[in-house]
């Protein structure tokens, strides 16, 4: 069971591990194939591969370009482009209700990553001291909200929730979000504490560390990519959701996701705030991949002088 | 150390209450039929004949089969060749290239499933089509990623090894790359076949009310008739769908990888 959930992890988190993954092996095959490579007949699968490659890429982006392009469309169609414009975006920061929404995704994700990554975390370095027995069932139970499918754990929730008489609404959503996530963060956390070598924290303690300090100083700084990995899967998980929360908000409380789903009509400011979010992302990820490459950067320029 | 366990009784007092808990009710309420407001339980299997009696249930059922089999399927053809061009890049292009098919993945799934909703206005496809069509787009980078993930950690000389015993591309590729990627074959299967089962918001937004799969059902049991017990009832139904699927697929993995 637990192969499928860390599958899962792993293709949302590729990002980070796709990096991981082709540096750690140097193909001796590139060379061997290079002679063979003047051949007509591998420069015309070579064609095929990239063309290939390139359609899949169109498909890929298809929705995502369409969305920043209507966002501009002077008229109301989602079929016909007919001027450039900015109404959609003054429209949507008119709308309120349209406001409300991303006011709402926001607030809930960032709550309900800080609440699941701590506990989470808290939870993950317990396990890795609790006995063989223990750790196994908690962490398959654990692994339940992954691999059910989505459905399945809104209704289980709106259940509890309902039988327990909690009113739907942000609490409700909040908690929601949290139980989904804790399971990625501590997905992501585990693996890595399994790798820590237990007798540094040993070595801080016998040293007159408390376990307080053990912990914050010793573990936790170690750890700290995959929390930082798990953290940033949580608030990714909460942003995308629409099945659990649709199944546990309130009336007035909706998530962006809601918002668009109870839409009549189509609308186009639909397509500028996504649009927005695409920008926001973009320059995220950018950050992200750029700033290991400024570190090491850094490093290597102050190495020398070490040296 | 030992005391560090401690740490962890927060997080299981949470899993009894939002994990188990929530999945004893929905079991709860798939074998009564007044729900307990009471506390009269009602014990019964109505809920579950009551699914398989109908003609227009299991019509959904196989519909909802039907659809995810054929997307996964299709990711799989489609998602293949993808992966294995992607492994033969060069290392840097490789990295770039997989950045590449998960950017999308950060952007939310309900605005690219609306975006979809326009692009498709334009044709005049049949709904099942058009939900089809949204299924493989939302599940396809799951496939290319896991088969790519098994490929790309394929020991190289494997294939200089086989070339140096005559060989040719395409023999390689059968009696080497294609066995060596079985698992990532299963479990790309896996990523997609379950959430398409499941799926219950692309043929909402993409099936204009045509397309009703078995996550619909369940949803219109609980939104709109109000009928929880059944509602539950068709949960647990697709849950055992999922878990034998799982089971299965993982019985294939083992039995590949002991070949």
């Amino acid at each position: 069971m637990g192969n499928v959930s860390t599958n899962r992890l792993a293709g949302i988190s590729m990002v980070q591990n796709s990096e991981l993954e082709t540096t750690k092996k140097k193909r001796p095959a590139d060379n061997s194939g290079e002679p063979m490579q003047k051949k007509p007949a591998k420069h015309l699968t070579r064609i095929f591969s990239s063309s290939y490659l390139i359609l899949i890429l169109l498909f890929v982006y298809l929705p995502i370009v369409y969305l920043v392009l209507f966002s501009f469309n002077s008229g109301k169609s989602p079929s016909s482009f007919d001027g450039f414009s900015m109404r959609w975006y003054e429209a949507l920061f008119r709308d309120r209700t349209m406001l409300e929404s991303i006011y709402v995704t926001l607030i809930v994700a960032v709550i309900s990553t800080v609440v699941s990554t701590v506990v989470g975390t808290v939870a993950a370095i317990g396990l890795s001291k609790a006995k063989r027995l223990i750790r196994t069932v908690v962490l398959e139970v654990n692994n339940l909200p992954v691999l059910n499918p989505d459905i399945v754990t809104a209704i289980g929730l709106m259940l509890l929730f309902m039988s327990i008489k909690i009113q739907p609404g942000m609490l409700t959503l909040i908690l929601s979000h949290i139980s989904f996530c804790i399971p990625f963060v501590i997905l992501s956390v585990m693996p890595k504490l399994r790798q820590l070598d237990d007798n540094v924290a040993e070595a801080a303690l016998d040293l007159g560390a408390t376990p307080f300090k053990a912990l914050t100083r010793v573990i936790i700084p170690q750890i700290a990519p995959a929390i930082l990995t798990g953290a940033l899967l949580a608030f990714s998980m909460s942003l995308d959701d629409f099945v659990v929360s649709y199944f546990n908000a309130g009336p007035g409380t909706n998530t962006i996701s809601m918002y668009v789903e109870s839409m009549k009509r189509y609308n186009l400011s639909v397509n500028a705030m996504a649009t927005l979010f695409v920008v926001v992302v973009a320059l995220i990820l950018l950050l992200a991949n750029l700033v290991p490459i400024i570190k090491d950067k850094k490093a290597q320029k102050e190495e020398p002088k070490n040296a | 150390m030992k005391s560090f366990f401690r740490m962890s009784y927060p997080y299981i007092l949470w899993i009894g209450i939002f994990i188990v808990a929530p999945m004893l009710m929905i079991f709860l309420y798939s074998i009564t039929n007044t729900g307990n407001e009471t506390l009269t339980f009602q014990f019964t299997a109505d809920n579950f004949a009551r699914f398989f009696r109908d003609p227009d249930f299991v019509r959904i059922l196989i519909t909802s089969l039907r659809i995810a089999l054929l997307t996964t399927i299709v990711c799989l053809l489609i998602g293949y060749p993808a992966a294995l061009f992607i492994a033969n890049l060069s290392d840097r292009k490789q990295t770039f290239m997989i950045l590449l098919m998960t950017l999308p993945m950060w952007i939310n799934m309900v605005l690219k499933t609306y975006a979809w909703r326009g692009i498709l206005m334009n044709f005049d496809f049949a709904s099942e089509f058009k939900v089809f069509i949204g299924m493989v787009y939302d599940f396809l980078p799951f496939m290319i990623i896991q088969i790519h993930t098994a490929i790309a950690k394929l020991d190289p000389n494997l294939l200089v090894a086989a070339h140096d015993l005559g060989a040719n591309k395409v023999k390689s590729f059968l009696k080497v790359t294609l066995p060596l990627s079985v698992p990532g074959i299963i479990s790309g299967i896996t990523l997609v076949f379950l959430p398409a089962v499941s799926s219950f918001f692309i043929p909402k937004m993409l099936g204009n009310g045509n397309v009703v799969l078995i996550g619909n059902l369940i949803e219109m049991c609980f939104k709109k008739t109000g009928d929880w017990n059944f509602g539950s009832a068709i949960s647990l139904i697709m849950a055992l769908i999922i878990i034998t699927s799982m089971w299965a697929t993982k019985k294939l993995d083992r039995s590949a990888q002991e070949d």
